[in-house]
């Protein structure tokens, strides 16, 4: 494969790579923090008695509301999560932390602080917010066309129902951060946090200080996926209020069932929608509504909501499309970000209508897909053009062709036909997938990179590396711009007094900002180094080229670092900053109307399973993928981003089941209760493919966002599965639970029996 | 009796004296400073955690056995050789283990926070003989990030094991011996004794003890509800508790034998086991996990017990009052609790030696591999002639305790695997049960896996 590997994929094979828990065990002797939680989803404290942990072992200090010198309460858009509740809002809430010389002790004690809390009535579904008016969001409606006036026309028409189920990050790195005080009177917060920026502002809000007062480091993190955009922040805060009130480096680190409990997962979505559609399966009109479990707090439900309303499109036209969503408030853990931040949730919805429309009127599903695909030139219901819409059906087509679908589909069938008791379901679906932050002002980035003058280059930038590659293809930008090997370019932690007021690494946006703001800054010293090469190598500065570790021109050469001393000498600067502000995107709420998205990637996925009849168990057989990443800039990055956002949207839609109790406690609380994917869940057959010819003239490099848009290809696993269901059932809507684990899928089989 | 609990660690001697015995071998790593070894879930279930200990393998030789290290106690590997992945690269050049660098070439790796736990499980492999197919070795390691493509890619490219390799030389001689420790700290004990009278003994003088086997459930519950413990009794070093005999018409299988030694060993020779244990946890639970321990934590979903529910197999059961034999359909009284008295230790499981007619394990679980059942069922059928002479229906899952669907066994006796017989015993096995619904499964999809178990054993076994 072409490209640079994982810059640190040296370090992870021989375990040197460090992570935030790992720097602070080997730091030196510091207090551990463990929280004590409520044991209620709704209720008043009317008392924390915590005399008998003090006399515990190792304890140093209970932590209480009483210690907030600055604001006791955080969220990243709406203020609304105290640290220390005097109402909890959840089960598991941390009410107060127990810090301690060792995780044990401090866990120890925390086990016999006593809460003493009146319980409150608790809301603990969708419905049940719904039913009780408990909301976090006023509605928000996008439209096109005249959906009432379009219903009345008589065509044929469905209405349905569909609960689409959460999904827990499961990062393998639970939540962490350790903190400490520098020499200068500041502090420094070490936090496996995907947005160093909203870290730093909450700790110094927390510690009532000025940001500057503050750093804030990202290392790297052993995965987040979402989870840490917003839901580091409360963790720094509360290794930093600790620091402060002790005057010893805390660290804080969750356990995993302590990850679960407290932390925010995907949101589940409830939708309700109907739908008028012609004989020839054209989708004439959609009214849609959705509602989000958004938890107890905002958090970032209004945004994710957004993006839900965005996408149910998915890559269809819909002449009269109304979309109308709402955020519901329960007494559950503050849903939040995760890959693909309520657009998946969304697409689903659409891929269930249409499998509907089809089983109505006995076509293939993938039929109905074609013929409702935008064309170039259509609009979307918000009022933005689907620029390269004929990649949609040029990777269609050709993914139809190189993965066999109508063989295998015909193969299927007959295989089906002498197997009573197990079926086989093939599926195709596509996607679309919006890039840039919808909200607007949030597409921005910097970059601070360092020349030395030995031709050595660190590049410093806002955005932070959790697996997904960012720094490796941000490092690639920096070497290819400046002409040098890779491994020329260092990349530095991620630390906010390097690159200031950042923006959270997420939205698949993290090479798109911070590659291009690095590009140019880059492009800055390059120009200034391009003056002082021409003077020496006798040639005019545009003629100067930069490449290989070498500035050519005039037929002569000189190694980069020659170029870089005689810069300096010469008292030129060999560093600058770069920032880059997404062109051309706006987004206009009150009218539903903008161009909120730089531009769009596609990709498309066939997926075969094989279902047992007797159990609802099911196996993936196969999977073949075509993906448009742009001019990828990693090859391996790329596949291996689209492979992993693939099984992990297979794995939310077919095994991970978010399950909470009646009392709201969290029951799918450990790795033996909540079912990620295994390597048994890996398909035997695995084919990705890129799409050539596919240069994203919008975004650095020719390349293209991929973080989050394969993790919607995984539609095609859930979908193939209702087309095995519904080889059991013969014809007729297939009604399936989302996720379709092994008990839904028995239920869809034995449908109104079981 | 060794006071302290030294091991080896990566080739160098490591003491572990003052540590509390509730600590693992995880947290003892990481808290010396030892961090690429990592947490990731706790409960033996990711492999993020994953070591390799040098065991026996016979006499003379011995090879790598790769383990959970957060659900090994500290004392559990005192005298033991340990290696993590601190101590794969070549000491001497820096060089990258031939797995690392697969692992490195492939893209085996995105945050990296799982990879050491798949660098030491591909470790083992590398030079376990015969190789593991790379999927099954894998199966108790999780990734969130790569969707594995990559990891099976980088563990099919390793090649055989180059001459002169340090680590395959260590396996030419004996393992360790796993000797006697007492040992006490952080107002903890822990004590493992060598014979079974010791054992014996410890065990009445200290009923409150917990008895650790392989310790897959106990330091489970340690880490999860953070119990701590004040006494513990290993029964790992007990001779007379691990192997297998073959008696008469019985294997005779030593309680603290790992699910991992009985695959080697009876996996061909008892068709339930071998359909059984690839399903059993991961490779790294079977290589600790025990079959006695698998029936003395009672869980109504061990997948061990509904299969020696329909093998009728008989336990040994010891004290220092004597032995004493139980059915193990007697065995389960209540949930989570056994007929083991208190100054008790089960002792060997007996099953027969010759399989009955046809044999079906299923196992309903959210994801195939590594998870723990909703439902499990064993089923074992002996004809004579075209008519069955004996059935045992035996289910995991459907009740506070393993149980036998034995009305319907009962209903089959003399008739032959037929639409009607199939009928009747769904029917009779449909109500036997009142199973509880929870985060696996509901109550309903319980029931009904009961006669579609039965179902599915009549399509694939009727004659």
């Amino acid at each position: 494969m072409n490209g640079p590997r994982h810059e640190c994929a040296v370090q992870h094979a021989t375990g040197e790579a460090l992570y935030v828990h790992d720097e602070a065990l080997r730091s030196g002797p510091l207090l551990h923090a463990w929280p004590v939680q409520s044991g209620h989803a709704h209720g008043r404290i009317r008392a924390i008695d915590a005399t008998a942990a003090h006399a515990m072992p190792g304890v140093a200090c209970v932590l209480t509301g009483a210690h907030v010198t600055g604001q006791g309460v955080i969220g990243p858009v709406r203020h609304d999560e105290p640290l220390f509740p005097d109402e909890v809002s959840h089960h598991g809430q941390p009410v107060c932390w127990v810090l301690a010389d060792s995780e044990e002790h401090a866990r120890r004690a925390a086990a016999v602080v006593r809460v003493e809390c009146e319980p409150l009535p608790a809301i603990l579904s969708i419905e049940a917010g719904i039913a009780a008016g408990s909301f976090l969001t006023d509605e928000q409606t996008i439209a096109t066309g005249d959906v009432d006036a379009a219903f009345a026309r008589g065509d044929r028409e469905l209405r349905g129902e569909l609960q689409v189920g959460g999904q827990e990050h499961f990062y393998l790195e639970t939540q962490c951060a350790w903190a400490h005080r520098d020499a200068t009177g500041g502090y420094v917060v070490h936090s496996s946090t995907q947005h160093p920026t909203e870290t730093q502002s909450t700790v110094a809000h927390v510690l009532g200080l000025p940001a500057h007062r503050v750093v804030c480091e990202s290392l790297r993190m052993g995965g987040a996926f979402g989870g840490k955009e917003s839901q580091a922040n409360a963790f720094a805060a509360i290794a930093a209020l600790g620091c402060q009130v002790t005057g010893r480096p805390v660290v804080v680190r969750l356990d995993r069932r302590r990850d679960l409990t407290i932390t925010g997962k995907r949101h589940p979505f409830l939708a309700r929608f109907r739908v008028a559609f012609g004989a020839d399966g054209t989708l004439h009109a959609l009214d849609v509504q959705l509602w989000s479990d958004g938890g107890h707090s905002l958090d970032l439900s209004a945004a994710i909501l957004g993006r839900a309303l965005f996408h149910v499109d998915n890559c269809y036209r819909i002449e009269h499309l109304r979309v109308r969503g709402r955020v519901v408030r329960t007494h559950l853990p503050s849903n939040t970000a995760m890959r693909g931040f309520g657009g998946p949730q969304a697409m689903v919805v659409i891929e269930e209508v249409i499998d509907r429309v089809a089983r109505t009127l006995g076509v293939p599903p993938e039929t109905v897909r074609e013929r409702n695909f935008y064309r170039p030139g259509d609009r979307t219901h918000y009022g933005q053009e689907v620029r390269s819409a004929d990649c949609i059906e040029r990777i269609w087509r050709t993914l139809a062709e190189s993965s066999s679908f109508e063989r295998r589909r015909r193969e299927a069938h007959a295989w089906n036909a002498s197997h009573p008791h197990r079926k086989r379901g093939l599926a195709m679906t596509p996607v679309k997938f919006g890039i840039s932050f919808t909200t607007t002002f949030l597409n921005q980035a910097g970059a601070l990179v360092l020349v030395y003058r030995d031709g050595s280059v660190q590049v410093n930038h806002g955005g932070t590396e959790m697996g997904q590659g960012l720094h490796t293809k941000v490092a690639a930008i920096v070497a290819r711009e400046l002409g040098v090997a890779a491994a020329a370019v260092r990349t530095m932690p991620t630390r906010t007094d390097k690159v200031p007021n950042t923006s959270a690494t997420a939205a698949s946006s993290g090479t798109d900002l911070n590659g291009e703001a690095a590009r140019r800054a880059c492009a800055a010293i390059r120009e200034r180094l391009g003056i002082v090469a021409a003077a020496s190598l006798r040639c005019a500065a545009q003629e100067v080229v930069f490449a290989d570790g070498v500035v050519r021109g005039g037929g002569r050469e000189l190694p980069f670092g020659a170029v870089a001393e005689a810069a300096y000498v010469q008292r030129i600067p060999l560093f600058a900053t770069g920032h880059y502000a997404t062109p051309g995107i706006h987004w206009d709420p009150h009218a539903g109307r903008g161009e909120p998205f730089r531009y769009y990637a596609y990709g498309a996925a066939v997926a075969e399973v094989e279902v047992d009849g007797f159990t609802g168990m099911h196996r993936l057989l196969a999977v073949d993928i075509l993906h448009d990443v742009g001019d990828s800039l990693a090859e391996i990055v790329d596949r291996g981003q689209i492979e992993g956002g693939f099984v992990q949207g297979a794995g939310w839609l077919t095994s991970e089941h978010v399950v909470y109790g009646d009392d709201g406690a969290l029951r799918s609380r450990g790795a033996s209760t909540y079912k990620l994917p295994g390597v048994g869940e890996c398909p035997e057959r695995f084919v990705v493919d890129l799409l050539p010819r596919a240069s994203e003239p919008g975004a650095v490099f020719g390349s293209k966002a991929v973080g989050e848009p394969p993790f919607m290809l995984a539609i095609a696993v859930r979908e193939a599965l209702r087309s095995a269901v519904a080889a059991f059932r013969g014809s007729g809507i297939v009604e399936l639970g989302c996720p379709a684990v092994p008990e839904a899928v028995f239920r869809a089989i034995r449908a109104g029996t079981v | 009796m060794s006071e302290g609990i030294a091991f080896t660690l990566n080739g160098e001697r490591v003491d572990g004296a003052g540590v509390d015995p509730n600590t693992t071998l995880l947290h003892f790593l990481r808290g010396s400073g030892r961090t690429g070894t990592k947490e990731a879930c706790a409960e033996g279930e990711c492999g993020a955690c994953a070591v390799a200990c040098v065991v026996a393998d016979g006499d003379a030789r011995s090879r790598y056995q790769v383990v959970n290290s957060c659900l090994v106690l500290l004392p559990e590997v005192a005298g033991a050789e340990v290696w993590t992945v601190e101590g794969l690269r070549g000491l001497a050049n820096g060089e990258l283990h031939p797995v690392q660098r697969a692992m490195v070439e492939h893209g085996g790796s995105q945050c990296g926070y799982c990879t050491p736990g798949f660098v030491m499980t591909l470790f083992a492999r590398h030079y376990a003989r015969p190789r593991p197919d790379a999927r099954s070795a894998i199966a108790g390691n999780l990734c969130r990030c790569t969707g594995y493509r990559a990891i099976l890619a980088a563990a099919e490219s390793v090649s055989e094991v180059a001459a002169g390799d340090p680590h395959a030389a260590r396996l030419e001689r004996p393992a360790p011996p796993v000797t006697a420790v007492r040992f006490e700290a952080g107002g903890a004990s822990y004590a493992r004794p060598a014979t079974l009278a010791e054992a014996l003994a410890a065990r009445a003088a200290h009923p409150d003890a917990a008895l650790l086997a392989g310790g897959t459930d106990l330091v489970v519950e340690r880490n999860q509800d953070g119990r701590h413990r004040e006494r513990w009794l290993s029964l790992g070093a007990i001779p007379e508790l691990s192997g297998i005999d073959e008696q008469g018409a019985e294997f005779v299988i030593g309680a603290c034998t790992t699910w991992e030694a009985i695959e080697a060993q009876l996996g061909s020779r008892v068709p339930l086991f071998a359909q059984l244990i690839p399903l059993f946890a991961s490779p790294l639970i079977r290589a600790r996990a025990t079959i006695g321990g698998n029936l003395c934590t009672a869980s109504p979903v061990g997948d061990a017990a509904p299969v020696l529910l329909a093998l009728d197999a008989t336990l040994d059961v010891a004290s220092v009052r004597g032995r004493r034999r139980v059915p193990v359909s007697e065995w389960f009284t209540g949930h989570r609790r056994s007929a083991l008295a208190a100054d008790e230790l089960l002792a060997a499981v007996r099953i027969p030696n010759s399989p009955p007619g046809a044999g079906r394990f299923f196992k309903v679980s959210k994801r195939e591999l590594d998870d723990i059942s909703s439902v499990s069922g064993a089923f074992a059928v002996w004809f004579d002639g075209g008519v069955v002479a004996r059935a045992r229906f035996a289910y995991g899952g459907v009740a506070a305790t393993p149980v036998r669907a034995t009305a319907a066994e009962a209903l089959l006796v003399g008739r032959r695997m037929d639409a009607a017989s199939l009928r009747d015993c769904r029917a009779a096995a449909a109500g036997a049960f009142a199973p509880i619904g929870d985060v696996r499964a509901s109550a309903g999809y319980r029931a009904a896996m009961v006669a579609e178990l039965l179902a599915k054993l009549w399509h694939e076994v009727a004659p």
